[in-house]
């Protein structure tokens, strides 16, 4: 199985130690990996602000380098989300069905295709919260949602189990939105750094002294407000986790 | 006319800046939401009803003309008189030319969102009809000027203290006096008085049963009761959408209803109203206003399932967060997104975007409405009709043409890196920086992915 690793443009700018991890997690787990070096985004931003026309470039692009893969594996929910579910600004060719039906997020890759039975280098000896985002939560459907009563079950969980050492925290709304939301983190800037606010104490309240999550732009948004607010807590990808890192 | 844009980011600013506001209005609905999740425990066969409700109100909907039909010929049997409104407008005349046939110049009434929407309080008063909330939150709503913020506890937003106020300015109450229980009497005071002198009596209503010709209405007060039964005369108006075939109905919709709405079993009072009391007069008012249109709205017509139970308000992070009255409309919250830009598309062309996406609302609407993709779509349609702001197309249109360009967006990551290690503080958390104003920006990091790839993989004799 070839594997193409797309990397989101804000990991890539602001988080390369989670793009990092996540090629050497694959890596490690045997993978034959690739990034293409011309990727930029999957186009989701212009599409949830409606403006789906212009996210077309960004799709046909993203298509053009990913076409050729098995496997496309992003650490990243929403961006898994808009390949998989919303990419139509562009016609509906085979090799667009190709690569919208191979795209994983990094969990779910992990647990249901790689389906990974232990991660022997990772310890990681830390209290941590587990953020599920609204696009692995919801749209992926990686854990299962509190507003629908159903069976525990969270693949996230399940993979950071496997590691020795840690420990959860549970916060008292863990399903609860973080209000990063793309573009919305921007024209409804009040309530959503309020949103953050309330969920970085949330954790922090309950005892965690990370966060970790398998999206690193609610982390990103979440951190901008626990560092404004002074509340003591640190952010970790859980490609890092994973991959080993002790702190 | 120029129709102004409603600015819900502006109200939600300054919803935000009043701590204990925010935190009641925050605690309070998340423990409806709470209250809610617990009634879903106690019914193993939960997700089942919510399947049910929605297939029936799904049938309902494409088969409307023919129930409705039947409700009026079945109604009419009961002694009821049925009237059809298309519009606001309309259904204000109707009202206003009943209560004058009657010379009714009181009106007490219960809590109706389709009366909310047809402003109708506006038209009747200047024509000599005094209108009485008798609901409480509606009425310290009516009293103070405001539309309710949220469709089962209109006055959520408010704390005790902001009652208290009210009320001394209208009942000449102690100021001072914060205590639940002597509002709540100096409320019962005022308002008993007035029912018991009323001429006309106005309920809303949540169900219109086809095959009986009936109409049931639920509350927790009694309120709706006292409205309809002290008056000689009972004017119920309802959207048409509240419909549903049959009586067996009820036992899927009332068991979900207060259960998604507050978390109780069931309301206090759940009235089936089957004709007019000896001696009276009932009327039943079907509200299109909108509504067929919407019908006809391929990917915005199961909007129409909605029963008003809020559960999606109570849900909703950015709605606790925001305030009823911040969305500007009749309709708030997630539901209030989706349907108010059906009234006016470039007046509430910013609701859809008051959401993160985030999808628990659909998750608890019993009627599984999937309302985070109408939100969704509806931003699609916005922008098509052009009712985005000017900047914020731009910006993606510039973004659009960046991101199908490697060589442009790389230099452009680049540049971002360079401007976060060596621009001043002052120049990134401007009042030009929303990200910033609340919040820390990330921290600059010595190497993108990108590049770290290039030399660490690529220079290693990694074929691309």
């Amino acid at each position: 199985m070839k594997i193409g690793l797309f990397i989101p443009c804000y990991i890539d700018a602001f988080y390369p130690n989670t793009g990092i991890a996540t090629l050497e997690l694959l890596e490690k787990l045997g993978q034959d990996v690739d990034y293409p070096m011309n990727q930029t985004c999957c186009g989701q931003p212009m599409a949830n602000s409606g403006c789906n026309s212009d996210a077309a470039a960004a799709e046909a692009l993203f298509v053009k380098n990913f076409a050729k893969y098995d496997a496309i594996v992003m650490p990243s929910g929403s961006c898994t989300h808009h390949v998989r579910d919303n990419f139509d600004a562009i016609p509906q060719t085979d090799e667009v069905k190709h690569v919208r039906a191979h795209t994983y997020e990094l969990v779910e890759f992990l647990h249901d295709i790689l389906k990974v039975e232990d991660f022997p280098w990772a310890e990681f000896p830390h209290k941590v919260g587990l953020h599920n985002s609204c696009g692995t939560l919801r749209a992926l459907r990686t854990a299962s949602m509190s507003e629908l009563g159903e069976p525990f079950f969270s693949k996230p969980m399940d993979l950071l189990k496997k590691v020795k050492g840690i420990s959860f925290a549970t916060p008292k709304r863990p399903d609860e939105c973080c209000g990063f939301g793309g573009t919305f983190s921007v024209t409804e800037e009040a309530v959503s750094a309020r949103m953050g606010y309330d969920k970085v104490r949330d954790h922090h309240e309950a005892g965690a002294e990370y966060i970790v999550s398998a999206d690193t732009s609610c982390m990103m948004h979440q951190q901008g407000c626990a560092e404004r607010n002074g509340v003591p807590i640190r952010f970790i990808h859980i490609a890092e986790i994973l991959n080993g890192a002790r702190a | 006319m120029k129709v102004k844009r409603v600015n819900h980011a502006k109200a939600a600013e300054e919803f935000l800046e009043d701590a204990p506001h925010l935190t009641f209005h925050d605690e309070r609905l998340w423990d409806m939401r709470q209250k809610r999740d617990q009634q879903m425990h106690i019914l193993p066969e939960w997700q089942d009803l919510r399947s049910r409700a929605s297939e029936i109100k799904e049938h309902t909907l494409a088969n409307l003309p023919e129930y409705l039909e039947q409700f009026e010929a079945n109604a009419k049997k009961n002694g009821i008189h049925v009237h059809w409104a298309a519009d606001a407008a309309e259904h204000n005349r109707i009202v206003g030319e009943i209560l004058e046939r009657h010379g009714s110049k009181s009106l007490i009434k219960s809590k109706s969102m389709v009366t909310e929407e047809c402003d109708m309080r506006s038209y009747l008063e200047p024509r000599g009809v005094t209108v009485t909330e008798t609901d409480l939150g509606e009425r310290i709503q009516q009293l103070d000027g405001q539309m309710p913020s949220h469709i089962v506890v209109p006055a959520v937003h408010k704390l005790v203290p902001d009652v208290a106020k009210i009320f001394a300015k209208n009942y000449n109450t102690d100021p001072n006096d914060n205590s639940p229980q002597s509002l709540a009497e100096a409320q019962r005071m005022a308002a008993r008085p007035v029912i018991l002198a009323a001429d006309a009596g106005m309920t809303g209503g949540n169900f219109l049963v086809a095959e009986t010709g009936t109409f049931v209405v639920c509350t927790n007060e009694g309120n709706a009761d006292l409205s309809s039964t002290v008056p000689n005369l009972h004017i119920a108006t309802l959207g048409i959408e509240r419909i549903v075939p049959r009586m067996a109905d009820m036992g899927v919709f009332i068991r979900l209803l207060s259960r998604s709405a507050l978390g109780s079993p069931i309301t206090q009072y759940t009235t089936h109203f089957r004709g007019p009391q000896k001696g009276g007069e009932m009327h039943v008012i079907l509200v299109d206003n909108g509504r067929s249109a919407r019908l006809g709205m391929e990917e915005f017509w199961t909007s129409l399932k909605c029963i008003r139970c809020g559960a999606c308000m109570n849900t909703c992070p950015v709605y606790r967060r925001s305030g009823g009255l911040s969305y500007g409309a009749v309709y708030s919250g997630p539901i209030g997104a989706i349907i108010d830009p059906t009234f006016n598309e470039r007046k509430y062309s910013a609701l859809p975007f008051a959401s993160t996406m985030n999808g628990s609302c659909t998750n608890v609407c019993p009627v599984k409405i999937n309302i985070h993709e109408q939100l969704y779509k509806w931003r699609r349609v916005l922008a098509e009709h052009h009712e985005l702001p000017f900047v914020k197309r731009e910006i993606m249109h510039m973004a659009g043409r960046l991101m199908g360009q490697p060589t442009l967006y790389r230099t452009a990551i680049n540049g971002t890196e360079v401007a976060l290690s060596t621009l001043p503080r002052f120049v990134l958390y401007n009042w030009l920086n929303p990200w910033g104003k609340h919040r820390e920006l990330p921290h600059p990091v010595k190497q993108t992915f990108h590049s770290w790839y290039k030399e660490n993989r690529l220079k290693k004799g990694k074929a691309q």
